[in-house]
This record gives structure tokens, C-alpha cells and sequence, in this order.
């Protein structure tokens, strides 16, 4: 089934609201969380079910770059907790 | 009187080689947009009425410290500041309109209700609205620009229909076309025929005098009931034709860009963004609609909140009111920080407020502390209303932080103290 849903579809990475998003490899997560002082839950969240997350393969627990662009200060890079809710 | 340090440079490349140092630090510091404004403002200067090194040095780091003056400070009560920088221009909001008929012929909600709407997180906006951009072959004609629109318009019988009857003598339906609507959505009677037929209810056949008229023959057990003809009848007018659901009205508009250009757009009356992204003649990748919900659901949290943004910062430009967007992104962060949309509602963001002192606070005072009480809650007294009813110290500002003492730390540093003055005594 799920090939069948892929078939010819539009791919929702490509849509100019959708920023880039990326799963940030376990050692750098560990190494950023020291840094920003926060314990996972407390970063914003993500919800596996997330169509974005599906799409780039992230699994609860996981951490997500994403790389906004923001109208005060250019490109800002912001990280989100995948949650399995 | 003071001897000129005239020693300007005109050539960029020089003066950046001069100054490398500063700007690499600049560079470091400031967010790209700043910098990149920062460093072409000096060059377009250089360039016009020439820059010393040492000018140049000191704007740099003028720049700097104004950015460093700028940022937030830890303490800052950023959520309040936001919510009275929206709320007070929001008062100005209600007294000026509720409806505003915009685009051409439909009605779209701005102006107070809107944003109640939004920030609410309602599933479905009161009027939903698509904007859809075309792809390079439809976008520049208007004619090809209508025949997606035909396409994604949702066409059912009824639409076409003049006249449906029901012929008791030769036990039939007879329906006539309006030749001017089926011209008008580009269906042909055949079309109509097949979306009958597959509705199963009986022979289906066109007029062979009139080729506007459809008859559709029913069985003889089929008149004994008078509300399964009224069904039936039903079920015939509401037959899909054509179109995505949902999809109610398609307008098709010439939008002028910058270059000169005109570029024919779609907007639609109600919207269905899932299917509209598949439809071809569609550029999905610019497809819009002001239905947040949808586009939660459909591309994700974090294009949810640029439209999130997007809707809100709309409503206030369109009532010419200016408010900081960073405000705006501040909401549309707190709306969408647990991953999906949620409300901010009179009692904290979706009535999740830990405390219940503070959800006493504001209404239904009673009714919130029979409630904590019930499911012995415990109130830490840590936020601003607990903080304020009990007159404790509000944690924001200077109240943040706190003295405390590590007693291991006095315990070395009394030995190394002591250390030298016992060394003496002994």
C-alpha cells in the first residue's frame, strides 16, 4: 500500500512552506543539547505522524534540524524532539 | 583643527583587506541578513565618498554593540510584551470591519474575527480560501488558466440542471440541462449520461429529439415509495461530476508581478489541499490556502506555522496596523511547540496552565479550584499570577535568579585561607 501511495505524488519537501528538515545524528544531538543546557522534551516538539518527519525517516527520539528562514535575521537553525504521539 | 586622518580608500577589495579582522568578527556576531546589509552599506559608502580603515573599524563596531543592545535579555518577559503588543491594536481592530468583500465576488473573514479564528486553532476557517498557483505551461493564458480551473471547480448535477421531473405516466425522471451552465463548467451531456448511469438506478437515455434532455427510467417496484423517489431523486442531483470536493467556486485572477508580467492565479471558495497539490496544470510547490489545520496535516508543523504567521501578520496589514513580526513568530511558536496546532484560549495555552491559582485567576474562579481540589493538584508557585496572589517574588527580570551557597566551595576556599595562616601558627 504504501508504494502504491507513492506513485506520482507530489513530493511535500518541495513546497515553499515546508523548510528544510534533517535527523540530526545521535553524537552531534548529544554534543547540541550540551550546548543549548536543555534536556530533550524541553525543545519543541514533532510528532512522528508529522508528514515531514515520515518523509525524511526520523524515529521518536530523534532530533531534527530544520533550517528556517526567518524575516529578521535571514537563516536561523532551530532543532525539534521527534515524539511518537 | 584635529590633523585629518584623510587616508580614504575607494577601492572595496582594498579597504575589506584593511579591515578583514572586523568584519570576520562581524560576520561571527550577526545574523547573515545584518551582516550581508552591513557589509554592502560600506562598500556602497566606500565606493561614493571613500572610507578610512579607521571609520570604517569604528562603524563596524558601532554596529556591534547597537546588536548586542538589541538582543533580549534573559528575564525578559518576551510573552507578555508580544501579547500587548497584538492585543492593544487589536481593540482598534473591532471597531473597524467584521466582513470585508475582497477578492472580486466573495467574501473573505478579516479583521478581529479572523484572528480570533486563528489563534484558536478552529479546524476549519469560517471561509476557506485556496490560492493556486499554475505551472509554466498554464500560468501565462487566461484560457488555459480556466481550464484547470474547470478542473478543480466541483461540479455536480445539480449545477447543470434546469428542470428535474418526475414522468408518472412512463414511470421516468426527466432531467434538462441548462445548455449555458454546461458550457459554462465545460461538460458535455455524454458526461452527464455516464454519471448517471454508474448511480445504478435505471436505464439512462438522451432524447433522441433533444439532446438536452435525459431520461432516466425507473422499475415499477421503484414508484411504490414516494420518499425513495425523493431519494433517488436527490441522489441524481447530487452526482458528482467533476471537481474536488469541497471545492465550491473557482475564480480565476491576474496577478501582476514585479517584472511586469501577469500571471493568471486560481482562487477558490473552500479548500481541499491534499487534492489540489495532485491536480495537473497545479504548481504544488506554491499552493496556498488559509486553512491551517489542513496544511498542518498535509505538509507539517513547521509549515503550519509560517502560515500561521502568514494569516496573522495578513490580517493585521490589511487593517494597517504594524506590529513587530517577531511578536507574531512568537505566538505561531508557542501555537505549534507541542507539534501540532493548539489553541491559546483564556486560560493559558489550550487551558494547560499547571498552576490552578492562576487558572483561578481569570474567570470561572470557583469552578477552577472545586476542580484542582477534586484531583488534589499542587500549586509550585512558580509563575507570574501564583507568584502575584501569594506576594511572592514574580521569577522574571531580576527576580530570576536567586543567591544560594555551595558550601564545598566555602569549605576550600576557607582551607586555602586557612591553609597559609595554620601553615604560620604551626
Amino acid at each position: 500500500m504504501a508504494r502504491k501511495q507513492k506513485k506520482q505524488k507530489f513530493n511535500i519537501l518541495e513546497h515553499e512552506l515546508v523548510p528544510k528538515h534533517e535527523v540530526v545524528p545521535p553524537e552531534e544531538a548529544v554534543r547540541i543539547l550540551r550546548e543549548l543546557g536543555v534536556s530533550p522534551p524541553q525543545l519543541p516538539w514533532i510528532r512522528v505522524t508529522d508528514p515531514v518527519v515520515q518523509a525524511i525517516g526520523a524515529k521518536p527520539g530523534d532530533i531534527v534540524r530544520i533550517y528556517r528562514k526567518s524575516p529578521t535575521s535571514g537563516e536561523v537553525v532551530v532543532y525539534r524532539y521527534v515524539v511518537g504521539y | 583643527m584635529a590633523a585629518p586622518r584623510l587616508e580614504l580608500v575607494y577601492d572595496w577589495e582594498k579597504l575589506r583587506s584593511l579591515i578583514g579582522e572586523h568584519l570576520e568578527k562581524a560576520r561571527q556576531t550577526l545574523p547573515p541578513r545584518i551582516y550581508e546589509e552591513l557589509e554592502s552599506k560600506l562598500r556602497s559608502t566606500a565606493e561614493r565618498h571613500g572610507l578610512s580603515p579607521d571609520e570604517a573599524r569604528r562603524i563596524i563596531d558601532y554596529v556591534l554593540q547597537e546588536y548586542e543592545f538589541s538582543m533580549i535579555e534573559p528575564g525578559e518577559p518576551v510573552g507578555t510584551v508580544a501579547a500587548q503588543s497584538i492585543g492593544e491594536p487589536g481593540t482598534q481592530m473591532t471597531l473597524r470591519t467584521f466582513h470585508y468583500a475582497g477578492i472580486r465576488e466573495f467574501n473573505v473573514t478579516l479583521g478581529l474575527p479572523r484572528f480570533i479564528e486563528i489563534v484558536d486553532a478552529r479546524k476549519e476557517p469560517s471561509t476557506p480560501v485556496m490560492y493556486i498557483y499554475l505551472d509554466e505551461e498554464h500560468r501565462y493564458d487566461e484560457a488555459k488558466a480556466k481550464e484547470v480551473a474547470r478542473r478543480i471547480e466541483f461540479t455536480r448535477v445539480v449545477n447543470v440542471a434546469a428542470e428535474i421531473d418526475l414522468d408518472l405516466i412512463n414511470t421516468r425522471f426527466v432531467l434538462r440541462l441548462d445548455p449555458l451552465m454546461l458550457e459554462d463548467k465545460g461538460v458535455t451531456v455524454e458526461q452527464v449520461k455516464k454519471v448517471v448511469e454508474r448511480l445504478k438506478i435505471g436505464k439512462v437515455e438522451v432524447d433522441p429529439e433533444n439532446p438536452l434532455v435525459i431520461y432516466i427510467y425507473l422499475k415499477p417496484e421503484d414508484m411504490t415509495s414516494i420518499i425513495d423517489l425523493q431519494k433517488k431523486r436527490e441522489r441524481i442531483l447530487n452526482a458528482k461530476i467533476k471537481g474536488i470536493r469541497k471545492i465550491r467556486r473557482v475564480v480565476v485572477q491576474a496577478e501582476t508581478r514585479e517584472d511586469g508580467t501577469t500571471e493568471y492565479i486560481l482562487v477558490t471558495e473552500g479548500s481541499n489541499l491534499k487534492e489540489v497539490l495532485e491536480v495537473p496544470g497545479v504548481d504544488p510547490r506554491r499552493v496556498y490556502t488559509n486553512n491551517i489545520h489542513e496544511i498542518e496535516e498535509v505538509l507539517g508543523i513547521e509549515a503550519a506555522r509560517l502560515a500561521l504567521i502568514r494569516e496573522m501578520k495578513d490580517v493585521l496589514d490589511e487593517q494597517g496596523l504594524d506590529v513587530d513580526i517577531r511578536h507574531i513568530m512568537l505566538v505561531a511558536d508557542v501555537m505549534t511547540q507541542t507539534g501540532r496546532v493548539r489553541q491559546i484560549g483564556r486560560h493559558g495555552a489550550s487551558g494547560e496552565k499547571p498552576s490552578p491559582l492562576a487558572r483561578a485567576a481569570f474567570e470561572m474562579t470557583t469552578q477552577m479550584l472545586f476542580d484542582a481540589a477534586a484531583r488534589g493538584e499542587v500549586d509550585r508557585l512558580l509563575g507570574v499570577t501564583e507568584s502575584v496572589i501569594v506576594g511572592g517574588i514574580i521569577r522574571m527580570g531580576t527576580g530570576m535568579v536567586e543567591v544560594s551557597m555551595n558550601p564545598a566551595a566555602l569549605v576550600k576556599a576557607a582551607r586555602a585561607a586557612g591553609g597559609s595562616e595554620q601553615g604560620g601558627s604551626e
